[in-house]
């Protein structure tokens, strides 16, 4: 068996082991009516500038690379597919999932990562019951603007500091999942605090998530250095917009 | 081999996944949604909503998966060749160090 139908043979397997697993799709967006108005329309302004700057993105480098639009399509469905991917964790007893927003970002940048996390939490939210409408400003501001960000700016910094691009981007899958709960957590603690504490509440809801996502963060790491090695190993000319600190 | 037999304990385990697990430790599995998120709403007044289009009915969230594929794999088929160019035999035989086609004819040309 050659190399490549091994691998072929790697992913269809993979494939249709998590496709069979009998376990209903969960979430880890905020879901629908949990946030009061007035919070969900601040989180939902703060959210639509990035999603702005990052159609702008879009409208500037489809201009002069007609092929990026269907590549900035790939990496949507990809960031769609792995948000909905419900990964049981042993030592908590729940599943959540991984964000793919890292990986984005380093693929196609934090802005163009905005908008693509907004599509697949829209389509999430209307039709899989997988967050909510009126909690839609929240999730794109966690998911899509905190996790591409803090992705970009991990490899950025871990490619400066003179970590191999594979180093850099696990440090980018896990920052930027560990950085979607923290803000989602901060959401929650911000709108649901009530008389009480600030800092207790979002204490209590981010310790809630660490034995969920400490150990899932490091799975979206391997995740992410994973895919970019496939990707850089495969299909070197998809990674040609990749600007930051290279991938090399 | 190594792989394989990789990949065959892999997707064994992942099936199996879920059998075991129960059987071990009688547990549901609720997403961090429910466990966490919703629990802290509730327990501050705010409890989770239903969806406005509740898709979770019998098959009907098969079909909506099924929608999608079609009209994703209508999308990405069209677009199939601008993701995923074919490589030009000249490209090819240059990374193997090869010269490349049309090169000594290009001279000559010239």
């Amino acid at each position: 068996m050659t190399r490549y139908s091994q691998r072929t043979a790697l992913a269809v397997l993979t494939a249709a082991a998590v496709c069979l697993l009998p376990e209903a799709a969960f979430a880890m967006h905020i879901s629908e009516g949990i946030l009061p108005a007035s919070w969900a329309v601040l989180w939902g302004a703060l959210a639509i500038p990035f999603v702005a700057w990052g159609l702008r993105d879009l409208r500037r480098r489809s201009r002069n690379e007609p092929a990026f639009k269907p590549f900035v399509g790939l990496v949507g469905a990809a960031v769609f597919l792995i948000s909905c991917m419900p990964i049981p964790i042993p030592t908590a007893g729940t599943c959540s999932h991984p964000c793919g927003t890292g990986l984005a970002a380093i693929l196609i940048g934090p802005g163009l990562t905005v908008v693509v996390a907004s599509i697949a939490l829209t389509l999430q939210a209307l039709f899989l019951a997988h967050g909510g409408l009126t909690t839609l400003g929240a999730n794109i501001l966690s998911m899509g603007v905190a996790g591409a960000y803090i992705g970009y700016g991990a490899y950025w910094i871990g490619r400066r500091l003179g970590l191999h691009v594979l180093a850099a981007a696990a440090l980018a899958g896990v920052l930027s999942d560990w950085g979607t709960y923290a803000v989602t957590s901060l959401e929650l603690a911000s709108a649901l605090h009530g008389g009480g504490s600030f800092s207790a509440m979002f204490s209590l809801i981010l310790l809630a998530f660490v034995p969920t996502q400490i150990p899932l963060g490091l799975v979206e790491g391997a995740l992410c250095a994973g895919a970019l090695k496939f990707i850089r190993s495969r299909r070197p000319e998809l990674l040609r917009s990749v600007s930051v600190g290279g991938v090399s | 081999m190594k792989r394989m037999i990789a990949t065959l304990f892999l997707a064994g385990f992942l099936w199996i996944w879920p059998g075991v697990s129960d059987s071990l430790l009688a547990g549901s599995w609720p997403g961090v949604d429910e466990a966490v998120i919703e629990k802290v709403a509730e327990k501050a007044g705010r409890p989770a909503r239903e969806p406005f289009i509740n898709t979770d009915q019998g098959d009907l969230l098969l079909f909506v998966f099924l929608l999608a594929g079609i009209v994703g794999g209508f999308i990405g088929g069209y677009h199939f060749r601008a993701l995923f160019p074919p490589r030009r035999s000249g490209e090819e035989k240059a990374e193997k160090g090869q010269p490349k086609e049309g090169g000594e004819r290009a001279r000559h040309a010239a």
